[in-house]
């Protein structure tokens, strides 16, 4: 019974998952094309590792959102294992590659079959943001002179950097057509990829920003060809070539070099990163899903392992769970792994039909795109965001980032542990706390028998040496219980340990459990915890930074006065349970600010800073809210403006309701609740000439909240002003109705 | 009449700062017993060491009735153990040491060899004082073993001589019992009512040790049974410092030394690396 209704659930959402597994593809396309250039292996390699990978992990693996196929983090490796084993002949290189990409699918497999999915805890967050920062910095130093139009430089990450310049340069002297375009459509596209965040039309937001890109560079060469009298002015060298006969020309790994020391190490290396970087995206997209359902890492991992390994036999690069895909996936409303397989077969019905159309592709398209995804890798704000945290973690990440670029991944995040280790011990001026107490079990949960909470209590010390222990107990609690989580008896707690179980805390949120931390505030004050250095949560420290009001802030206050209400200009990462409201399934909140409070409480007025996606696809957003407690329970209901193409997703979500009678409130607005005869009723004539004649408001209700945004943008004072004045009103209406 | 529990105490003695502490907590212990003591001196017997510790014993006002000195030569270790079969003793009093600086204690080499291999029930005092603390939560394990019952019973009378007001039940549930691993939404509730049965069998068969146990012992008592799923013998001293009880009560260890075990730590030595409160380890004789 329960098998067939979860079956036709399954085919009913089957149009929405096909719909984002298409656009997902017009992501894929170009970043497949592109990851496969910057590792110097054939561009279909990263395809074929796309559509490998949707096929298998769909099918085999334990998450339901993400999305897989060639990733980021890969790229160093690929092209120093290509460059390096084949001593100079890139097509041998790849060959070898293949050989390793096949050997650590079938590790990386076998890390899921014994359940070592845990193994990527055991590094310390500041030295795995050094690392990622490094591949960045790698991928940025390599794509920017390609961007420009020179793929014939070479070197080591920080000589690349380097010669930066010398290629603006070498453009300049060099003035061209040819070269001029090349540089131009590099530089367009750059700029598309970083103003496309800013842009908030819809319409323009239904194609992904990179497939704009692409659109682009194939648009230019179209133009040449039909338009002008000129050849396309591109070198055949800066376009993409496919084989001449997809279907039959599969590359075969070679062997050979399987006891070479060399050869191992990149197999490490290769497993190492594809692990930590899907571990990392699986969880990350797990925060993401509407649906909140846990993903199960040590499945995906031998599903990736699996399609890694099929992959590499037939050419294609390592399959890993990529988060900037995922979050696109999500995005756009997709609800199971039938997606992930949808977004592999456009992918192959892309290179079968528009085979022609991709050979126009200008590399310098492509190599925008690395670039701008190498930058959102090691962009400042990241290394900013860890100096606030801590001294100790810029020097960890500091570390890790350099000995990464000077020696490689393997060498990059052992040094980044050792010093994590080392800068430990250094701030408890202690080794035997941690000799002492590494093996012996640290942590104690239990179901109290009175209350039906459950307590986790740490003894001694919790850091990335031991969170495992940790984790692996927070993981038995049901999300929706109450948990609380005690450091009292633990005298030293790093920063991956409250990074990680800040975590849960959101999580336990969003499922409506509770998470309490207690205990770090003791370690102030009790001289029997002299060396807890991190009593306090990273996050509170991030808000004291900005102590002056800005213009804004001040006008906020003054406005305060004259209406009466109390204003609290600070940040703070209490959510008000917004999680519950639809427009917050997909979305993550980080902190609001400037609060207006009404005496009685009953409505609140906020700034709210809150991320769509993730990673590359990743925006940061700030827009000011209004939450309304009307103390009385209404019928659920969403109400937005309406589209003409950018309700297509919501569509498959939920459904417009229209008034027959009121044709203009119905066109200009789009309806929808869960209860459609109680919302009905709610709407009636008065509400809905109301509605007519203000403003388009967002209006959302859930249980007896109402949430009201104006624009995607903070509010300046008049238009706050007003949008109090709709509220008062909109509530005495919704108050009268109740009373008649 | 009350039947009584411990009739003979033995407590070793070193002419060390903590001496008068001893004294006062053997003492002490020794008179809510209604138990002889014995004082084991392991050393040389001079006048002057005679009349040092003749003149501390005067001092404490609670003392029992009868009260034996020892002075014997030779091992530690060994006299200790030998005195306790001779004298018939039916607990024998350690004190732990403390880590320097931290609020740590644990037991020195001795001292654990002495607990590992003593033919009667150990009590293990973490600091002992010239004062009374009164004692008021014990903690006692209730896993399932042929010893617990007995240990139980022992704890309710202990309880009762000492006028311990709460007495809450342990139940640790090794993870290998349950052995479900928690991978996603659907393993996790699987596992969580897995749990929940467990417990529930737990509480039952604890519910039947103490219908036996006499009325009159278990009135005035605040019993709690806790179940925890978690490494056995760690948890129960972890939980013991967290709710802070004054006294852990535990049955004496079942299991033969092994080689292995050399290595990989049983369920009593995580108490005595680590004392997390006064701990009374209970032999079974019978």
């Amino acid at each position: 019974m329960k098998k067939e209704s979860a079956a036709k659930s399954f085919i009913y959402q089957i149009p929405q998952n096909l719909f984002s597994g298409f656009v997902v593809s017009l992501v894929a396309l170009p970043l497949g094309l592109g990851l496969a250039l910057a590792s110097n292996a054939p561009p279909i390699s990263g395809i074929i590792s796309a559509i490998i990978g949707g096929t298998v992990v769909a099918l085999l693996g334990g998450s339901q959102l993400t999305i897989t196929g060639p990733g980021n983090g890969l790229v160093v490796v690929l092209l120093s294992s290509i460059t390096i084993l084949g001593g100079g002949d890139l097509y041998q290189g790849y060959l070898y590659t293949l050989a390793a990409i096949v050997l650590s699918g079938v590790l990386m497999f076998l890390f899921g079959l014994f359940k070592l999915g845990a193994l990527g805890e055991f590094f310390p967050s500041s030295a795995l943001q050094g690392m990622l920062s490094a591949i960045g910095l790698g991928i940025l130093a390599k794509q920017f002179h390609v961007m420009l139009g020179f793929t014939d430089i070479n070197g080591s990450t920080l000589e690349l950097l380097i010669l930066i310049p010398g290629s603006f340069i070498a453009l300049f002297n060099s003035f061209t057509l040819e070269t001029i375009l090349a540089a131009s459509i590099g530089i367009v596209s750059l700029f598309i990829l970083f103003g496309y965040g800013k842009i908030r039309s819809r319409a323009l937001r239904l194609i992904p920003a990179p497939m704009w890109v692409v659109l682009l560079a194939i648009g230019l060469s179209y133009y040449f060809e039909l338009f002008s009298n000129l050849d396309y002015p591109i070198a055949s060298t800066l376009l993409i070539s496919l084989p001449e006969n997809l279907l039959s020309s599969f590359p075969f790994p070679d062997f050979n070099k399987i006891l070479d020391f060399q050869f191992l190490g990149i197999v490490l290396s290769l497993t190492l990163i594809s692990s930590i970087e899907s571990l990392l995206s699986i969880k990350a997209v797990d925060k993401l899903d509407p649906q909140k359902r846990r993903s199960n890492l040590n499945k995906d991992l031998r599903a990736l392992g699996l399609a890694s390994a099929i992959s590499g036999f037939f050419g294609g690069l390592n399959v890993v769970t990529v988060i900037a895909r995922s979050s696109v996936n999500v995005n756009n409303s997709a609800s199971n792994r039938s997606s992930n397989f949808f977004h592999a077969f456009f992918l192959l019905l892309f290179v079968i039909l528009f085979q022609n159309q991709i050979q126009k592709i200008a590399l310098p398209a492509l190599a925008a795109i690395l670039v701008y995804t190498g930058y959102k890798l090691s962009s400042p704000s990241n290394i900013l965001g860890i100096a606030r945290i801590g001294k100790e973690q810029l020097a960890i990440f500091m570390a890790t980032l350099i000995t990464t670029l000077l020696g490689g991944i393997i060498l990059g995040i052992t040094i980044g542990i050792i010093s994590a280790f080392l800068i430990h011990v250094l701030i408890n001026n202690s080794l035997l706390l941690f000799t002492r107490n590494i093996l012996k079990p640290n942590v104690l949960m239990y179901r109290e028998e009175e209350s039906g909470n459950y307590y986790v209590s740490v003894k001694n010390f919790c850091s990335f040496l031991n969170f495992y222990k940790l984790k692996k107990m927070l993981d038995e609690i049901p999300e929706n219980a109450h948990a609380i989580l005690d450091f009292s008896l633990c005298e030293f707690v790093d920063h991956t340990v409250m990074e990680g179980v800040n975590d849960y805390r959101r999580v336990f949120s969003r499922k409506g459990g509770l998470f309490e931390i207690i205990g770090l505030d003791i370690h102030l004050a009790d001289t029997e915890h002299p060396f807890a250095i991190r009593k306090v949560l990273p996050i509170k420290e991030f808000f004291a930074l900005n102590k002056n009001l800005t213009k804004r802030q001040l006008s906020l206050e003054k406005l305060s006065k004259v209406l009466n209400l109390s204003y609290n200009p600070e940040m703070s990462s209490e959510s008000k349970s917004l999680d519950h409201f639809i427009f917050f399934k997909t979305k993550l909140i980080n902190y609001q600010n400037n609060q207006l409070i009404s005496l009685e409480n009953n409505f609140s007025f906020f700034d709210l800073s809150y991320s769509e996606g993730a990673f590359i696809a990743k925006e940061d957003l700030k827009a000011s809210f209004l939450l309304i407690n009307l103390k009385e329970k209404i019928p659920s209901f969403m109400l937005d403006k309406e589209m003409f193409l950018g309700t297509i997703v919501e569509r498959f979500k939920y459904k417009d309701l229209d008034f027959k009678k009121h044709p203009v409130f119905s066109k200009r607005f789009y309806l929808s609740g869960s209860n459609e005869s109680e919302v009905r009723a709610l709407f009636d004539e008065k509400l809905i000439n109301f509605l007519i004649k203000n403003a388009d408001y967002y209006i959302e209700s859930k249980k007896s909240y109402l949430l009201i945004k104006r624009k995607d943008r903070l509010l300046s004072i008049e238009e706050i002003k007003k949008l109090l004045s709709f509220a008062t009103e909109l509530v005495l209406i919704l108050k009268n109705k109740k009373n008649e | 009449m009350k039947k009584r529990n411990f009739k003979t105490l033995l407590i070793g003695f070193a002419f060390s700062p903590n001496l008068k502490a001893n004294v006062f907590e053997a003492t002490r212990l020794a008179y809510y017993f209604n138990a002889k003591l014995f004082f084991l001196h392991v050393g040389e017997k001079t006048n002057a060491k005679e009349n040092t510790f003749l003149d501390i014993l005067k001092l404490p006002k609670e003392s029992p009735e009868k009260i034996e000195i020892l002075w014997e030569k030779g091992d530690p270790v060994n006299v200790i153990l030998s005195a306790c079969l001779k004298y018939k003793i039916d607990l024998l009093l350690l004190g732990a040491l403390k880590r320097e600086n931290v609020l740590k204690f644990y037991m020195g080499s001795i001292a654990r060899k002495i607990t590992r291999k003593a033919s009667c029930s150990v009590l293990l005092l973490i600091d002992p004082s010239i004062e009374r603390k009164p004692s008021q939560h014990a903690v006692v394990n209730a896993f399932e073993s042929t010893q617990t019952e007995p240990t139980i019973n022992a704890a309710f009378h202990f309880a009762s001589d000492l006028s311990i007001n709460k007495i809450t039940l342990v139940e640790e549930i090794n993870r290998s019992e349950h052995n479900l691993d928690v991978y996603d939404d659907k393993s996790l509730r699987l596992a969580t009512l897995k749990k929940e049965k467990i417990k529930r069998r737990e509480y039952s068969r604890v519910n039947q040790i103490l219908k036996k146990i006499p009325k009159s012992y278990k009135d005035n008592i605040k019993i709690i049974s806790q179940s925890i799923f978690g490494t056995r013998g760690y948890s129960i001293g972890h939980y013991a410092k967290l709710v802070r009880a004054d006294v852990l009560i535990m049955n004496a260890s079942e299991t033969k030394k092994t080689f292995l075990s050399k290595f990989f730590p049983k369920d009593l030595d995580y108490i005595l690396r680590e004392l997390p409160t006064n701990v009374l380890i209970i032999q079974n004789t019978n």
